[in-house]
């Protein structure tokens, strides 16, 4: 069939009036769900951040008193974001987002809350992509290793422990899954020196909030 | 048989989106790891299929045979990007998990097969109840593979159903093999395609089954 110019002009025509009433619904879509959605995810924040630091700890905005710190052993592929947690102004608590390339089958990212004494207050998986049954262990909805994290210090195990069991340190690996917990010792060790040699540093930096 | 009848049917059965057209493969695959995720995404997919199915219908009139699949296409991602966008706000932990499945509902070729395959030719209300129909189907196929998986990887049924329900479902489950040690496989991608096999057999086997004992029971009174 063959399609006179008009017949071609009104179905562009039909095209657009169709692309203009999508967008203007998607627009009406967008501006009813926006808030919500940004407030469902602070509340996902809020609620990983609760998990390793707990709120009753400091009274200060948490989510938005941040700093970003380069330092490749603490996350070789961006900068490390920090939570800094304060009460009544003075230094609290602090919350590292770190990320290890070392997983078994990719990277993982953890938050370590460490208090101002530089005890560990809690340690979560946020992203992984380990096996799972095996190297998803390390996962808290999983089972409750990463629990026996809390309270450690860099002298509670002593520096030659901080090693799961395998390789003749303190913690439990899994049967069947070593390299994940080594790759999450490691990185909890190392955000506890880095922590203990830049404390003040961690919460002097001031950036502006983005 | 009415045409009703025959849209329940093969939407659920003879013509059953995941198991007999074998049509959105990659979501159904990938999302049917446990019960409660498989669930999650065959609701999406079913309520995005009712909507464009009715939409597609209802907009015969003035849509031209030259430009109907970008106008498919279009009202198609609309509208999941409506339901992605409302299940973000709503149910954010579910979201998460769903991640790029969602979106790429918008790719499903169950959605824009059945907006040109029914739902352009159909009157608004066979339409919207073929799209419920098949989405049932496809959600079925989904349930049924994510429950299969879910027990033979962890012997758990429902996990994570606070995903769904709340936080005051968390650790809600039922344990259908106690102190198991679980099958790895079946979490693992080859698990999903060896499930969503066993089920396309146990369909043929049924079927098959069913075929025989009617012809059985078709020819028993010529010979009598």
């Amino acid at each position: 069939m063959k399609l006179t110019v008009e017949q071609m002009l009104r179905a562009g025509a039909v095209l657009g009036g169709f692309a203009v009433v999508a967008a203007g619904v998607l627009a009406g879509t967008h501006a009813l769900t926006k808030d919500r959605i940004v407030a469902a995810q602070q509340q996902r924040l809020l609620t990983q951040l609760h998990a390793v630091l707990p709120a009753d700890r400091y009274d200060n905005d948490i989510a938005s008193d941040t700093a970003e710190i380069e330092e490749p052993l603490l996350n070789p592929a961006a900068a490390v974001r920090v939570y800094r947690a304060r009460r009544q102004g003075q230094p609290a608590a602090a919350i590292f987002q770190v990320m290890t390339p070392d997983g078994y089958s990719g990277p993982i990212t953890l938050l370590i809350g460490i208090d101002l004494e530089g005890t560990l207050t809690g340690v979560r998986v946020v992203a992984h992509k380990e096996t799972p049954g095996l190297g998803d262990k390390i996962d808290a909805d999983r089972t409750d290793w990463i629990l026996a994290f809390t309270g450690r210090s860099l002298s509670n195990p002593g520096p030659r422990d901080w090693k799961v069991k395998k390789d003749g340190g303190l913690f439990d690996q899994f049967a069947g899954a070593t390299i994940t917990p080594r790759a999450v010792v490691k990185l909890i060790h190392n955000t506890l020196v880095y922590y203990s040699e830049h404390r003040e540093m961690v919460f002097e930096i001031t950036q502006a909030p983005k | 048989m009415s045409s009703y009848a025959k849209i329940v049917k093969d939407g659920l059965w003879t013509n059953n989106p995941g198991l007999v057209q074998l049509l959105g493969l990659c979501p159904l695959l990938a999302t049917s790891n446990n019960l409660v995720n498989g669930f999650a995404l065959g609701m999406a997919t079913a309520l995005v299929l009712i909507l464009s199915n009715t939409i597609v219908s209802l907009i015969r009139p003035v849509v031209r045979q030259e430009i109907r699949i970008p106008i498919y296409v279009m009202v198609i991602a609309a509208l999941v990007t409506i339901v992605e966008l409302v299940m973000n706000a709503y149910f954010n932990a579910l979201y998460n998990i769903l991640g790029i499945f969602l979106p790429i509902i918008t790719t499903n070729c169950i959605i824009i097969g059945r907006a040109e395959a029914f739902a352009s030719k159909n009157t608004i209300r066979l339409a919207a109840f073929d799209g419920l129909m098949m989405g049932t189907g496809f959600a079925l196929a989904l349930v049924a593979l994510g429950a299969i998986r879910e027990i033979l990887a962890q012997g758990t049924l429902g996990d994570g159903l606070h995903l769904l329900l709340g936080e005051s479902f968390r650790g809600v489950h039922l344990t259908v093999i106690p102190h198991y040690q679980g099958l790895l496989l079946a979490a693992l991608p080859p698990g999903a395609f060896i499930g969503l096999g066993l089920l396309v057999a146990g369909k043929n086997w049924i079927d098959t089954r069913y075929k025989a004992r009617v012809a059985v029971v078709g020819a028993a009174p010529a010979a009598a």
